[in-house]
């Protein structure tokens, strides 16, 4: 079992290099999907079938908004190669924060301890426990995520609603140079 | 929202499996709102998977017949209704029962677990959230697809 | 070792930040950190052999607790992975204004044709 798992981390690790280093952004966006679909057959296999179906819907709404915002532009051609300096410092800082988490991982207890395993009165112990009983929801991720933890979902929605509106009011004075052209009614 | 030019979109037979497709994929994904508090799934993954059909709908018909099922207004509206729906039920909590905000009022006997109709306000929280993301995505998607016109190299032909 | 790869998802991604000259690079390279970050995440939250937070009508509840994984990641990756999506597509949105604006996607030029 974690075998697989190791395996398919190191897949999405290859794929993930081949979307950082290519030149070509076509190939980048599509090596981003085999990234993304990957980790939703890695979040299966770590029983969270909730997640994955968010991840795979997720995945295939932002390849479809890379590939448009990629194509017809003159952003397919190789990008100029950069300066061997900032490589350099790119590399150099990784390898720091590479060794010093490899440092930290190999004190973390072993992978397969849950976190709520790890300290006593966890909250998660709570909500599998009561969690039928007290919100009446067989889910528990939904239970937590709408009654335990509701507030916590205000935000979310607070913050998705503001990220829309920020992408509306960036796109939106296209619409008011079209119009001069057109005369209508700006939205 | 017009643009100078419209977008044909792809071919008939993909236009017409689209049409008779996005039927199903609207089903699921209510499905999936719906039994959120049974199944994998709530608000916001349904949310997505019908955001997702009408993403399909706008790829195989051009910019605007995405639109044409689902005006832009409507979609604001709803987007709108979703968040407040979800904000009505937890300030119902502190106002007409024992006063905690996002307090599950409607208690569940035990013998209605497992229904569709049980767990209180959940199933109405899962309605409201899924509207909002479905409806802000789709929003989103359209207003990006149709800048297929690039301004720029439309500034640099008038110049010449 | 399992953790271990998953930090190097994460620099993978911060090393695409640091050194790409495509602003859509800069956003493909972001989402990779993002991801990496989702599943350390769900990784933490993992028991061995264990069964989703999901109840069955024939569970038992004692059986239940002792072997379901730790629900309350997996509710905070959830809605992550939605915000992700919808910062995602105000970074797109500002680059192809940035397009508009400038006639070009590479950071170093934009830099320079300032106004």
């Amino acid at each position: 079992m974690v075998e697989i798992l190791g395996a398919l981390i190191l897949l999405s690790v290859v794929a993930a290099i081949v979307a950082v280093l290519t030149p070509n952004i076509l190939h980048s966006v599509i090596s981003l999907g085999a990234v993304g679909f990957l980790l939703a057959i890695i979040f299966i296999f770590l029983s969270a079938p909730d997640i994955a179906i968010v991840q795979i819907g997720v995945e295939v709404i932002s390849l479809v908004i890379l590939v448009r915002a990629t194509i017809g532009r003159q952003a397919q051609s190789s990008e100029t190669p950069g300066h061997l300096v900032t490589k350099v410092a790119g590399v150099a800082l990784v390898g720091v924060i590479a060794v010093f988490g490899i440092r930290m991982f190999s004190e973390f207890p072993k992978f397969g301890i849950a976190v709520m395993d790890r300290f006593v009165d966890a909250p998660s112990a709570t909500y599998l426990r009561d969690g039928l009983a007290d919100t009446g929801a067989p889910n528990i991720v939904t239970a937590v995520l709408l009654d335990f933890r509701a507030y916590d979902t205000l935000g979310e929605a607070v913050v998705l609603f503001c990220a829309v509106l920020g992408a509306l009011t960036v796109l939106r004075r296209k619409a008011r140079v079209e119009t001069e052209k057109s005369e209508d009614e700006p939205i | 929202m017009s643009t100078t030019d419209r977008d044909p979109g792809m071919g008939m037979i993909v236009k017409t499996v689209a049409r008779w497709l996005k039927g199903f994929i609207l089903l699921y994904g209510i499905y999936i709102v719906l039994n959120g508090h049974i199944t994998p799934g709530g608000g916001f993954a349904g949310g997505v998977i019908i955001a997702c059909a009408f993403v399909m709908l706008t790829l195989a018909g051009g910019d605007q017949h995405g639109l044409q099922f689902f005006p832009q207004r409507a979609a604001s509206s709803l987007d709108s209704i979703g968040l407040l729906i979800f904000l009505v039920v937890g300030w119902l909590g502190t106002w007409w029962a024992s006063g905690m905000f996002f307090e599950n009022f409607i208690a569940t006997p035990s013998d209605a677990r497992f229904e569709l109709f049980s767990a209180g306000t959940i199933p109405i929280s899962n309605i409201g959230l899924g509207l909002k993301v479905a409806s802000s995505l789709f929003l989103v998607f359209t207003v990006l697809a149709a800048l297929r016109l690039t301004a720029h190299d439309d500034k640099e032909a008038e110049k010449r | 070792m399992i953790y271990s790869l998953c930090l190097l998802l994460i620099l993978i991604g911060l090393y695409g930040v640091m050194v790409s000259r495509n602003t859509l690079k800069i956003v493909i390279s972001l989402v990779i950190m993002e991801h990496g970050v989702h599943l350390f995440l769900i990784l933490v939250g993992y028991r061995s052999g264990g069964t989703p937070p999901i109840i069955d009508r024939e569970t038992l509840s004692a059986a239940f607790t002792a072997q379901a994984v730790d629900p309350l990641p997996q509710a905070l990756v959830l809605t992550s992975i939605v915000i992700g999506l919808g910062v995602l597509t105000l970074m797109v949105a500002l680059c192809v204004r940035l397009y508009e604006r400038y006639g070009t996607f590479d950071i170093t030029e934009i830099r320079r044709l300032k106004g």
